[in-house]
């Protein structure tokens, strides 16, 4: 056991220096910043709700933002994982090792892991402090609440990364099967849900199927979380704007998001264990 | 004495291919053993069998009495794949590290590791700078960390000068000295001889020649060649009377079998003929490689 811990930390180390060091958490950190800026101080403008401080209306701005761009930049760091490793002829001599293949996937998730929190934790709160010290009256909770629920969001999409990745074995692929997962659980499935809803005309999916299935996306689940927590008032409209229209509990979209780190993870590895080096 | 690597009647397909075909052979703790075959003859599948990578459809593969794959045959095995491959943004220090963590070994192995292959000087250095060489060699000092057993190098010197060639087998001592086994793959040939004791020859998975490159000379009754110059005018004559021919630079050819060597060089000086030059030459490795993978079963 602490054999693989000790081979887990070993290679997390690594993958946090070379993600460091060929500045994809740099880049990243850069593009959020640049797009929560924006958003920030631009975008925050409290006229259609004067009531709502700066600080809340950036958080909301920066959840709406995160929702696309975490998952993004998490595929772009979870595909090349193991196709890459296959692609450059590096799978062998590692494998060739002791260690196991289950180390060495949790050894990657977690140096990637922490990247991505770096990154996002500079790209998002960086903006956010700055917001919420240039106009008092906000509470941090949210940023912080924002920050951490972004890097989980972003821990689902590495690990659906990983899936990609295992199961296309080769970069070029992997890249189109993140590309995919991304349309879909981000784009696509909202407007299918939508386009339900419409359908429906308030019938029983729009009342009982609907909730949960936003409460089983790990996108909508964090929008979810978010927005329900912050005290927007009329400023946000339908089951985004409150706990209340929820059919469960917000911690359940916390729930919701770790199942999907966990269960990711596993299908990675279960792909992962298939690959022949 | 416990064979390091035993292999019996291993087969592996793919597909309608016979990668491998009732493969068996065993290795000696300290044995030096080059691998020979064409593209595509099963030198890689073979070491993937024994790396557990793949599963052989038929036979038996141990690894020091274990199967493949278990925690104590994977701590015996050091591989070092062809076209080596390492983060390009790490030290050479760092990828060493890594792989003294990995495999169970000090991190003091791995600098020492370093300095044997050279790489002190250079260990501070990103690996995305290095030359080819100086990436073998880094494969190669990770090859020998945590004392293995077996040592399986797969094309080791593809693409390597031979100044870095000569180099790479140089490190060789130190691997054998400690009691592991080698098991190389190489195209070229000419470094064999003086690196491998044991000689396998593929052929479309089969296994056609194993022994000493000696034995193997022998038993594929390759002939001893004796190469002499007389006088033009003299040479169809003096042919006859040594029992050889002349070839197409005018030389007197003999051949013999090469434990008659000594004997036919005696009979052929015992005649007194006014030789100008005499060139003796034994069959080459590539002359049996070749006599094993054109007439030998395949």
């Amino acid at each position: 056991m602490s054999e693989a811990l000790g081979d887990i930390a070993a290679i997390a180390k690594v993958e946090f220096i070379v993600a460091l060091r060929n500045r994809w958490a740099l880049l990243a950190a850069i593009i959020l910043i640049l797009f929560a800026g924006v958003l920030s101080f631009v975008g925050g403008t409290p006229g259609a709700a004067q009531h709502i401080d700066r600080l809340t209306l950036s958080v909301a701005n920066l959840a709406a933002l995160s929702v696309y761009l975490t998952p993004l930049i998490a595929l772009l760091l979870g595909f090349d994982a193991i196709a890459g490793e296959i692609d450059r002829g590096a799978l062998p001599l590692l494998l060739a090792t002791p260690v196991s293949r289950s180390s060495v996937l949790a050894g990657k998730f977690l140096g990637h892991f922490a990247a991505l929190a770096l990154a996002l934790g500079v790209g998002f709160g960086a903006p956010g402090l700055i917001v919420g010290m240039a106009f008092p009256g906000g509470d941090f909770i949210d940023l912080f609440r924002l920050v951490a629920t972004s890097i989980l969001l972003g821990g689902c999409f590495l690990a659906v990364g990983y899936i990609a990745s295992a199961f296309a074995r080769s970069s070029a692929l992997a890249a189109v099967l993140a590309v995919g997962a991304w349309l879909f659980l981000v784009v696509l499935f909202d407007l299918a849900l939508l386009g339900a809803l419409v359908a429906d005309k308030g019938g029983v999916f729009s009342r009982d199927v609907f909730p949960w299935l936003l409460v089983a996306n790990p996108a909508d689940a964090f929008r979810l979380y978010n927005l329900s927590a912050l005290d927007l008032g009329v400023y946000t409209t339908g089951l985004s704007g409150g706990g209340g229209a929820l059919p469960c509990p917000p911690l359940t979209m916390l729930v919701s998001l770790g199942v999907w780190v966990v269960a990711a993870f596993f299908f990675a590895y279960l792909a992962f264990r298939r690959v022949k080096p | 004495m416990t064979a390091v690597l035993d292999m019996q009647r291993v087969q592996k397909r793919f597909g309608p291919v016979k990668a491998l075909d009732g493969v068996s052979f065993s290795v000696c703790p300290g044995e030096r053993i080059a691998l020979l075959g064409h593209n595509g003859a099963g030198k890689t599948t073979l070491f993937r069998l024994i790396l557990a990578f793949l599963k052989p459809d038929a036979g038996s593969v141990k690894i020091l009495g274990a199967s493949p794959g278990a925690p104590s045959a994977r701590r015996a095995i050091s591989y070092l794949p062809e076209s080596v491959a390492f983060p390009k943004n790490l030290t050479g220090a760092e990828v060493i590290a890594l792989y003294a963590r990995l495999k169970r070994t000090a991190q003091r192995d791995g600098v020492e590791a370093l300095e044997r292959v050279g790489l002190a000087a250079a260990a501070a250095r990103r690996v995305g700078g290095y030359s080819k060489g100086m990436r073998q060699r880094l494969g190669l000092a990770i090859a020998a960390l945590g004392h293995p057993k077996l040592v399986l190098l797969d094309e080791p010197t593809s693409g390597l000068d031979p100044q870095s060639r000569a180099e790479f087998y140089s490190y060789f001592d130190h691997l054998s000295d400690a009691g592991a086994a080698i098991i190389f793959s190489s195209h070229t040939l000419n470094d064999i001889n003086s690196n491998a004791g044991r000689i396998l020859i593929l052929k479309s998975g089969a296994l056609v020649g194993d022994g000493a490159e000696a034995s193997l000379r022998e038993s594929a009754g390759l002939l001893t060649t004796l190469r002499l110059r007389v006088d033009a005018a003299q040479a169809s004559a003096t042919a006859a009377r040594l029992g050889g021919h002349v070839n197409g630079d005018g030389r007197i050819v003999i051949e013999c079998a090469p434990d008659q060597k000594v004997a036919t060089l005696a009979r052929v000086m015992a005649a007194g003929e006014p030789f100008q030059d005499i060139d003796i030459s034994d069959p080459s490795l590539a002359d049996i490689f070749r006599a094993y993978s054109q007439e030998k079963r395949g």
